[in-house]
Parts: C-alpha cells; structure tokens; sequence
C-alpha cells in the first residue's frame, strides 16, 4: 500500500465532513508520514487508524485490549490501540503493520512469518507481527519461554503459535548474530 | 497428474503477501463513502416478549439515522422456507427483529445506525426496553426426561444406525467392564474476527456485501430469498475471512440487518457485531454421555453402548453426530447407540470445527482408556487389539484406513514404549507426569463443485470458484492443483474465490473442500489440457502430430514429448498460433456416488501427550504433543501441518480451558469477552510434533485428498485426558478440565 | 461510548479544578480499564482530564532509602526498571504476571491501583451489579462465582479486585501519595482499597478530586526472600485465582519480617498481619506454615462455584513461603 494514503485523512468522506465543535486537532506521524486529522475526543486510535487514516491493516478483535489484534508501535512501543484514546496521542510516531515493509521489500519479521507459516486465518497477523516488532525493541525475550510469554498479549484463534514462536525465534536469533558480527 | 508437479511440496501461501503487510481486506476493512454503522442492541433476558422499546432519547443522539426494532423493521419474506439456508436444521429459523418475542438472551432486539460506530453504540445503550419476563430453562441436566429423538434431521447428519447384537447381554458376560458418564461443555467459535457484514449500494440499487461467510452462495440465496432480490442485484463478497470454524456455515443476523437497513435507507452500511455479541448466535451444543463398554480377558471389545444428550433451541432441532463414532472407529459385535436433544432457551447450537466428534469422540476415546486400565492393557496395544478395517455397523469395508501406522509412527516419536503402566509414576520436582494418547476419526466427504478457468494467450491461468479460504490455505492448495494439472509455473497462476459470481461450489465445512472443490479444478484444467493438446496437434509441423494425449506431458509452461521431452511446444505459442485470445471452460465435479458408497470413509489419527500437573494447584501443562494423521494425499506439507496444529490447539483448548459459562439463573452467558472466554495464549501451547502418514486412496476422490479441517482437534481432549490421569490417578470425566476440578477431585 | 469532552490538563491544580467543574468526571492516564469501562457504558464521563502531561513519570530513590515511582510511570516501565529489579524483585514479578506486554506499556502505576474489577456482572449492564449501579442487587451471588471472593465479602458485593501489582505493593507495605486542594496526604497501601460492605461502589479510599501522585516503597524490599505465585486458567493473559505475594527479611536463619498477601480471593489485596506474626523472630527451622496459612482464611466462606479457591489459596501460601525461604530452608 502507498503510505501517502496517510498524508493528510483520507478517510470517506462521510468523516472529513463531520468535524465537529468538540473534535481535537491531532498531528502524528504515522509510518514516517506527517499526518494532519481532526477526532472526536472518544474516538480510540484504532478507529482513528482505521476509519480516517484507511490504514485498515489493524484489526478490532475485541475492542476490549483482551486480544492484541489492535497492536500497534507508539513511539516504538507496542500498545492495544483499541484502548488508546487517538486525541491523547498528539505528536506520536505511529507504526501500523502497512510501514513495516520497504515497499515491495518485506521486513524480516513479515518474511519469516510467511516462511514459518505463522498465520491461517491472517487476522490477528498484524498484531502479532507488530507485537513482535516491539518485543525485539524490548530485549527482554531470549528464550523460547521468554518469547512465549512475551507474545501472549496476542491471541490466534486458528493456532499458529507454534508457528509464530518460530517465525519470531528466528529473527530474534538473526538480529542477534547481526548485533555481534 | 503431472509427477514433477507441486502437489506435495511446502509452498508458502499465495496470499501470505497480503496477509503480513495488512492489505488482506476482511469484511470490515473496505472503504465505502458515506457509510452508515449500524449496532445492535442485544436482550437482557432469556424468555418473554417486548412489552415496550423506546427510542426517543437514542434517536437524539447526533449522528443517528434511524432506529430499527421490531415495530417498525421493514418487511421481509413471509414463510420460513425463505430464511432456510444450506445448513438450517429443521424448524423456523430466526427471523431478526421479527416480533416481540424473547427466545433466548443476547438476541438482537434493535438496531441503531448512526453515521459513526460511536454514535450508534452509544444511541444504543440509551433504548429503553421493559420486558414481559417468562420463565427460561438454560440446564441441559434438568430437562434429561424431556429429550427427544430429532425427526429430519439437518442433511449431512445420519441418525444412529439400528442396534448390533446384544449389547446388555454382551456386557453382563464380559469379565472387564466400565459405565461411566462424561460431559462436553459449551463452547462459541470466536473467529479473531468479529462477524460483520459491509453492504454497499451502488446508484442502480445493486448491493455488494463484503460478508463474513463460508459460504458466499449460502447467502447470496438467503438474501435474495428473504428480501425478494434477484440473484444479479446481490453479490457476496469473502476474499479473506478472519477464521471461522463453523461460525460462518449459516447467514448470521448481522448481515439481515446490514441488508434490510440498507435496502430501507438506499445507502451503504455495515454491521459489525461486538465481541459479546460474537456469544449470541448459534455453539457448540453441551452433551451429557454415557458409555458402558466391555471386554474379554484378552481385551477384545465385547459391547458398546454409547447414549448422549444434547441441546437444541424452541425453534430449530439441530442435531450433531455425537455417538456414531462409536459405531465405526473399533471392531465390535454388540453395538447400541442412541442420541436424543432437548430444548433450551438458547439460540440453535452450530457446527464448529468436527462437530460431534468433538463430543463423541473425547467420550469414546476415555473410555476405551478406562477400559484399557480395567482390562490391565496398554491403553495403545489395547486399541491395536480392537482395530478394524470394516465399517462395524455397516460391514463395508473402509477405502483406506493407516491409522495402525498413524499408532506406529506417533508412539515411536513419542517413545511411547517407554510409559509407564502406573498412575503417578513419573515426577518432574513438583510436577506429576503422565503420558496419555486417543484415536481421532472424521468423516471424508466430497460434494458436487465447479470450477471455472481461464487460459490466456501469455500463458496466465485464471481459475476460480466461489469456495473460500477462512486459513485453511484454500488459495495455495488450489493454486498447486491447478498448476500442476496444466504444468504451468506457480506464479503463471492465481485462484479467485469468495465471490458469489463465481462457479457454484459447496459451503466450506467438513473438511471436504479440498477434495470437493479440488477435484472440479483438477478437472476443469484438465479439460482445458486437452484443448490445448488438440490445438498443438493441429498446429503445422507439430512435434505432436502423431502423438496421443497421454504420450504429451505438461510441465514449465510447455508441452513436452515423454518419449523425448526436447520436442516441445510452450503453451502461449499454442494459444498464439491458433488465434485464440483465451481458453475458458467451467464443468462441475459430482461425486463418483457408486464407487465411493461401496466404502466407507473416513481421516483418522492418533494423539500422543505429555502432562505436567501441579497436583497442588490442579494446573496442567501440555508439554509435548506428538500427532500423526492418515488423511490421504497431502497436497501441501506446510499449510497440511498448520491444519493440525490448529486443531491440537483447540483440543488443548478443550481440554483444558474452553467454556461459554450459562447463569441458570438469568439463562446467560457470563464470561462473554476474552479476558474470561479462555482461550489458549502463547504460553500455553509448547511442542506439537505432526507426522502425515502415507495413505492411498482412489475412492475418496480422483485426487485422493480427505480433507484436514478437522482431524486435529478430534480425540485431542481425550489424549490430554487420560494423559492426566496417568500422572495423577484422578479421571477427569467433564470438559475442561479446569484446575477446581482437579483440586476437589484429590486430597 | 457517551460523548465527553476532554481537557490537557498541564500542572495539578489546573487538573484538579478542570476535574471538578464538572459533575461526572474523569482523569485519564493509561486508560486501559478507563477507556474500556467508558466504552461497555460502565462508567460515564462527560469531562475527561488528561494527566499524562504531569510531572509524575519517576522512579528515583528516596533519602531514607527507599524508592518513590511517579504515578505515571508505566507497569512496564516499572518492571524493567534497574532499581525495582534489584531491589524490589517482587514487585516486578508480580507486574510481569499481570496482563501482556502491550497493556502493560500503557498503564499507570496509579491506574493499576484504581482499576476496577472484573466481575462478569460488574461488566455486563443487562445484570444487576450493586457496584456499578448501587441498591441493583448482586447477580453474582447466585450467578456463576468461579472468580469471586472468599474473604471479606459482603451480602452485597462479592467481586475481587484484579490487580498483581498491588498484591505486591500490599506485601511491601507501599504507601500511596496523593493530591488535592487540600494537599498532599499519605495513604498505607492497606488502607488504600477498602471491602465492599454495603457501598461496594467505592473501591477505595481516594476522595473526588485527589489525584494519585506517586507509590512509596520503604526500604525494605524482600530481595532475598521473595515470592509471587500466580495460579490462573491459563499460563499467562489471565486474572489470578488466587496469587500470593510473600516477602521476608531472615537473618541468622530467624524471620525478622514477613509479609503476605493474597490476591484473587478479596476485593483488596488481603492480609492479616496476625498471621504474619506467627512468622517473625522464629528460625526458619520452626515456621507452622499450616498455622500461617490458617490464620489468613480464617472466616474464608466459599459460594456455589469457588469453593475450590479455599484449598487453592491454602496450597498457594505454603508454596510462596518455602519458594521464598528458597535455598536457606533447605540447608
């Protein structure tokens, strides 16, 4: 997907019409784009994402922060975005699933995904990538358990954990020889 | 078959692209201008009727549109025929907002639609409802004396066969012997994608629905049929579903009431349902069992009887296969089943994933294990003892059966030869250890399918049907089949389904769409194979003048001679040099009825596990699963293991953590969310082993492919089972088996 | 979710005057539980005031050498934190057993305090709840009561509080520092949550307009005897059933200090300090770990469905106290 598509709210245009008096002025850079948008003060950063920005990649498994599916990167941290109120997020770096990859370049942890297998169904995929994503910014996770652990605020209905264990084993383990050589 | 071909290999997903950069659109995800949401309010009571619904302060809320409840729902379809849809059981299905009747908690009672989700949500919970409140019964164990054997069943269920021998009289003899009663628990699909439906209206009055659907055709009809449509101003869109496991077999009540506020409003809208409310249509029905089972001092089954109950709704008598099974998967001469359901203020259960053996098969598989320890017997050589290669009941014999090699190469993984006789015989610090294994059987099915395809003049092959892929790897699979049947490149080939356009195909369930939708592709290739081949004979100074179809292989994008694969031809220059801008052709696949009704046939596996128990606490690790499944040809390898691995997934998940709580009291269910639906998280889930064993078969299917939606799970449960009771010495006998229950069960 | 409007606020009084120049209003850290609760139309707002520009996001040491952490330093945060690490190993364990990595990057030291419970019918607003609507009844009573409590529950509230982190902080006999008009007071974690009684809407002992401006940790922190024990339906991304936090200070083989407190089984994090008693100034050789045990469910009454919570916790308090004697026990 073209990330100017966040360039400045293209959203239907049945949302840009409706700004209202309560609605908050909201600059963020989502996925390296400056974006300019106007929200309501309820409205969760995952519909902000989704329905002004069309950044539709991450998904509403619950709404409730009990699935992961909505995870996005927050200044380079992992979050549930269903929980998270967009106007409360002035001035953040927002990563979505749709920056991770270099244009037709995907990035090592979407490679490794597709080699391992680790999605079916692909709708938690974006959060579990991008939980991903802020696990190995973290450090933390070296082990096979500590990954498991780590990874357990993303649910897969079609359990692909084995697979996604894997998949993020993986490059964690190459980043790591990368880090030493 | 092309030999050198792609059947068999790991080929990643075609659409894993698409699905690890957020491009996959799912029924929610596509934009439309000026799109209308629509929420729905859900009852707060189980039985009775509205007596009054207001929306005065709901409609004031900015942004609102209109409110629909039953008073002023536009009409519909009269007859209930027209709400029927491919998996209805028998009855009156639920018309949405249809009256002021309560049949069950959680039922939709209105829908608002705003021009924001917010708006709706929160208009909603401003409708004031005062309900006239009947008494409700949501206990399946209260209403034992009230179950009742289903007339007609729903197709594709087959009431238990009439009885074999003298089962009573076989168990009173026999020297080893149980009785014991199990129960399932009730458990709701939960996709990780809540149902929606997006209903776009274009200017002539056409709607396109982006739906949550395994059956893009079931709802075309049902919309059409329910709102009075023609079937060309309706089409059903599903090129990514976000899992389903059943959940989307029937046309669920958002997309009526996405279609019906479109069609009132001329306007686009969706409706897409909260994850409470993914808790308000249609389970995994509860079962109460009972299994007698008896064997000879040698431990050869003598008798079986296996009885069960279940639930169904006031309006629809849905009936799952839960005590045949027990009937087909071991050798026995006394065989005695029966199955009865009984009404409760629910919404009608719905398949989900190997429905019925799910049940069944977890009680039959304990038993046999009980019976295994009564009889002094591994409980592996005992089910190697009573392993058949006939059908039981029916006498038929199966068309291929490798579960023995399933035991073989699963317990040799496992280092099964190790175990243990004895309960409580391994320790780990505090933990108990325990080995436990079962036996998984699905039915193999095939249903009449079509498929279409198109060749182009560049050698780009197009095919398609209006099947769907909810992870099942459908896109990948079919993509193979198809490129190997016309040896063209991978990449040379692309797969469209999820479209209600497309060539007619069988709602995806069963675990038979490979073979149903697989073999109509295979053969509508093979169709275009031989135009193709009678077009480069034709050609001038063809290598192949004096050849006969099966003397030319298709491989690479070309037509090579076998005998001397130099003199070739490539598919384009075929196509170019007759003037032929394309090739297409449609044909559907039946069944070969005769062949395959002479067999009886069926997917089995075997399941090794390993426990951890904290026997203080009653916690239990899956450690280590070790699964080994016969299942036909393999098409391929690496979305094949994810199948199972799925499947032992949710047979831990059964095992241990799956149930939809019902308050009696208030006839609803409690831990509707995630935080307390548990389901398993990362953590849970340690080593699972898959092994595919090889197994031939030119009866299922000329593809010889049973299916693989959903061995995994079944006898899963089973195998977690009888491996705690190895550890622990404690049988657990109703699902799950949470850690209270193991707690009140020791000391 | 109710329309609100919603104000940056950018020192404190600022915040405690937006705050209560309306009726129904709100403070916003994280917002994990506050923005779901507003969503499930649990709670309502019509003014949210944004705290997150305060100057509470902290973790420094104290002169009297224990630890203050800023109100608004994240769970995470907290966790991962070198001084709590070394120091306060128990609070870390139990934070890293609560929720998953993304919630716990977002909330707040404060917010994990103020999170409410998760009681199905507290959260279902088709049932009677009398803490989300008083005089509503309790359906949980004669509901499905798995998760609920077996200590100091009330004919009309039976919900447990749902928190990890402040089983710990229980355990550490943290204090809660707090803001108002009026000025800053000093609130002992064991008088901070309160039992429901007959107003089990009020979780704890915050008035309106007083603001939670840090945690204090005393000095000692367990490090060498410590232990959480977490027992839930699934291995991780679960409320406790019960958990256990046991912290002792031994020397020369005799507990000086201990510690316990019990989550999952009460609407605050439980302790008895009788119990504790039973443990100090006795050799490690001598603990009556059963007596110690006994003691902290004396009067536990278990309901329909969460009997089994009495043993469990049992069970759950001699394993924390022999993990947390650890190797000195042994030798």
């Amino acid at each position: 997907m073209d990330p100017s598509i966040a360039e400045d709210a293209k959203g239907p245009s049945w949302h840009r019409s409706s700004v209202s008096d309560t609605a908050h002025e909201l600059r963020m850079q989502v996925n390296g784009v400056a974006t300019h948008l106007h929200v309501e003060p309820w409205t969760s950063l995952l519909d902000a994402l989704r329905e002004n920005l069309g950044l539709t990649g991450t998904k509403r498994g619950c709404d409730h922060g009990q699935c992961g599916a909505c995870t996005v990167l927050v200044n380079g941290r992992r979050i549930n975005s269903c929980l998270a109120l967009a106007a409360l997020q002035d001035g953040a770096s927002v990563t979505t699933i749709e920056g991770l990859a270099q244009g037709d370049q995907l990035s090592p942890m979407q490679e490794a995904f597709i080699e391992a297998d680790a999605f079916q169904c692909g709708f938690c995929t974006p959060g579990q990538i991008c939980s991903a994503m802020g696990l190995l910014a973290e450090g933390r996770a070296k082990t096979q358990d500590e990954i498991r652990e780590q990874m357990s605020g993303n649910l897969c209905r079609c359990g692909a954990y084995t697979n996604i264990l894997a998949a993020v084993e993986k490059v964690l383990h190459s980043e790591g020889k990368g880090q030493h050589s | 078959m092309n030999p050198s071909s792609l059947i068999g290999k790991e080929i990643p997903r075609v659409d894993g692209p698409l699905k690890v950069t957020g491009r996959a659109h799912y029924a929610a995800d596509v934009a439309v201008d000026e799109l209308l949401h629509g929420y729905v309010l859900s009852s707060g009571i189980a039985r009775g009727w509205i007596r009054k619904i207001d929306t005065a302060i709901a409609s004031s809320v900015q942004g609102v549109v209109q409110i629909y409840t039953h008073e002023n729902r536009p009409d519909t379809a009269w007859f209930d025929r027209k709400y029927r849809d491919d998996d209805s059981p028998q009855g009156s299905p639920f018309r949405p907002l249809g009256s002021d009747k309560i049949l069950y908690s959680g039922q939709p009672i209105a829908l608002v639609v705003a021009n924001s989700l917010n708006a709706a949500r929160y208009a909603a919970s401003l409708i004031e409802v005062e309900y006239g409140v009947e008494p409700h019964v949501t206990s399946l164990e209260t209403q034992r004396e009230k179950a009742f054997q289903p007339g007609r069943a729903k197709s594709g269920y087959e009431p238990p066969p009439k009885p074999k021998g003298n089962p009573e009289e076989a168990y009173a003899a026999a020297p080893h012997k149980i009785e014991a009663r199990y129960s399932t628990a009730i458990q709701h699909h939960n996709p990780m994608e809540p149902h929606a439906s997006t209903v776009i209206r274009s200017h002539d009055g056409h709607l396109t629905i982006y739906d949550k659907t395994q059956g893009v055709l079931n709802c075309q009809t049902y919309v059409c049929n329910v709102f009075n449509l023609k079937k060309d101003q309706v089409r059903i869109l599903s090129p990514f579903v976000g899992g389903a496991f059943g959940s989307g077999l029937r046309p669920q009540y958002q997309l009526f009431l996405a279609v019906m506020a479109s069609l009132d409003l001329q306007s686009s809208v969706r409706v897409m349902l909260s994850r409470q409310q993914m808790f308000s249509f249609g389970h995994r029905p509860r079962s109460l069992q009972k299994l007698q089972m008896a064997a000879d001092e040698a431990g050869n089954l003598q008798a079986i009887t296996h009885e069960a109950i279940s639930e169904t709704s006031h309006f629809e008598d849905y009936v799952e296969q839960i005590v045949g099974w027990s009937g087909m998967t071991y050798a026995c001469d006394n065989i005695r089943l029966d199955h009865k359901i009984a009404r409760l203020d629910t919404y009608t259960p719905l398949d989900m994933r190997a429905p019925g053996a799910t049940s069944g098969v977890y009680a039959l598989e304990t038993a046999i294990d009980e019976l295994a320890v009564a009889s002094g017997i591994d409980p592996l050589a005992f089910r190697i003892k009573n392993f058949t290669t006939q059908h039981p009941l029916k006498n038929k014999p199966f068309s291929s059966k490798e579960l023995l090699a399933c035991y073989e190469q699963a317990a040799a993984r496992f280092g099964w030869q190790a175990r243990k006789k004895e309960a409580r015989s391994m320790r780990e610090g505090r933990k108990l250890i325990g080995w436990g294994m079962a036996t998984g059987v699905w039915e193999a099915y095939q249903r009449p399918a079509s498929a279409e395809a198109i060749l182009y003049g560049d050698g780009r092959l197009v095919v398609s049907s209006a099947t769907s892929d909810f992870g099942t790897g459908t896109y990948t699979i079919m993509t193979q089949i198809a490129a190997a049947t016309l040896g063209l490149p991978l990449d040379a080939v692309s797969f469209k389904l999820g479209d209600s356009s497309l060539a007619e195909a069988p709602l995806s369930g069963g675990s038979f769409t490979a073979s149903s939708v697989g073999t109509a592709v295979m053969k509508v290739c093979e169709k275009i194979r031989h135009k193709v081949f009678a077009m480069a004979k034709k050609m001038e100074g063809s290598p192949f003048a004096e050849q006969s179809y099966e003397d030319v292989e298709f491989a690479d994008g070309f037509l090579h001679r076998k005998s001397n694969p130099a003199q070739m031809l490539s598919i384009a220059s075929v196509l170019s040099y007759s003037g032929v801008g394309s090739l297409q052709e449609e044909l559907k696949a039946m069944p070969d009825v005769p062949k395959q009704e002479s067999h009886e046939r069926a997917t089995h596996s075997a399941f090794f596990v390993e426990v951890k128990v904290d026997e203080d606490f009653g916690t239990v690790e899956v450690s280590r699963v070790v699964s080994a499944v016969a299942a036909g040809r393999i098409i391929n390898p690496l979305t094949a293991r994810s199948q199972i691995l799925g499947g032992v997934v949710w047979g831990i998940s059964q095992a241990l953590h799956e149930e939809s709580y019902l308050d009696h009291k208030i006839g609803r269910f409690m831990n509707h969310d995630f935080a307390e639906y548990h389901i398993p998280v990362q953590a849970d889930i340690k080593d699972i082993d898959v092994i595919f064993v090889e197994e031939h078969d030119e009866i299922v299917n000329p593809l010889g492919i049973k299916g693989l939606g959903e061995i995994g799970i079944v006898g899963v449960s089973a195998a977690v089972g009888n491996a705690i009771f190895h550890a622990t010495g404690t049988r657990l006998r109703d699902l799950p088996f949470t850690l209270d229950k193991l707690i009140s069960s020791s000391h | 979710m109710r329309p609100f409007t919603l104000e940056r606020a950018s020192d404190i009084s600022s915040a405690i005057e937006a705050f209560k120049a309306h009726q129904q209003s709100q403070f916003i850290g994280g917002g994990t539980n506050l923005v779901d609760l507003m969503r499930a139309n649990v709670v309502q707002a019509e003014h949210v005031v944004d705290i997150v520009g305060l100057p509470w996001h902290e973790i420094s040491e104290r002169e009297d050498g224990g630890v203050r952490i800023g109100s608004l330093v994240s769970n995470a945060d907290v966790a991962w934190n070198p001084l709590i690490e070394a120091r306060y190993p128990l609070l870390a364990k139990a934070i890293l057993a609560g929720a998953s990595p993304q919630l716990r990057n977002m909330a707040t030291t404060g917010g994990n305090l103020l999170q409410r419970t998760r009681c199905y019918y507290f959260y279902d607003t088709a049932t009677s709840c009398n803490k989300r609507n008083p005089g509503s009844g309790c359906a949980a009573k004669a509901g499905v009561n798995r998760i609920h409590a077996i200590l100091g529950a009330s004919e009309s509230c039976i919900a447990v509080h749902p928190s990890d982190m402040c089983v710990a902080l229980a355990a550490l006999e943290a204090e809660v520092r707090v803001v108002s008009d009026a000025g800053e007071r000093l609130i002992p974690f064991a008088d901070f949550h309160r039992l429901p009684g007959d107003s089990p809407e009020i979780d704890n002992n915050l008035q309106a307009g007083e603001l939670i401006t840090a945690v204090e940790l005393p000095k000692q922190g367990f490090a060498q005897h410590f232990s959480y024990i977490k027992i839930r339906d699934r291995q991780s991304y679960a409320f406790a059933l019960v958990s256990v936090a046991v912290g002792l200070h031994i020397e020369g083989g005799v507990i000086q200090k201990a510690r316990i407190a019990l989550g999952g089984v009460a609407h605050k994090p439980w302790r008895r300090p009788e119990a504790e008693a039973l443990l100090e100034n006795r050799s490690i050789q001598s603990i009556d770990a059963r007596a110690v045990a006994d003691l902290i469910l004396e009067g536990a009454q278990g309901l329909s469905f969460n009997e089994f919570k009495i043993p469990l916790a049992r069970r759950a308090i001699g394993r924390a106290l022999e993990e947390a004697l650890g190797q000195e026990a042994l030798s």
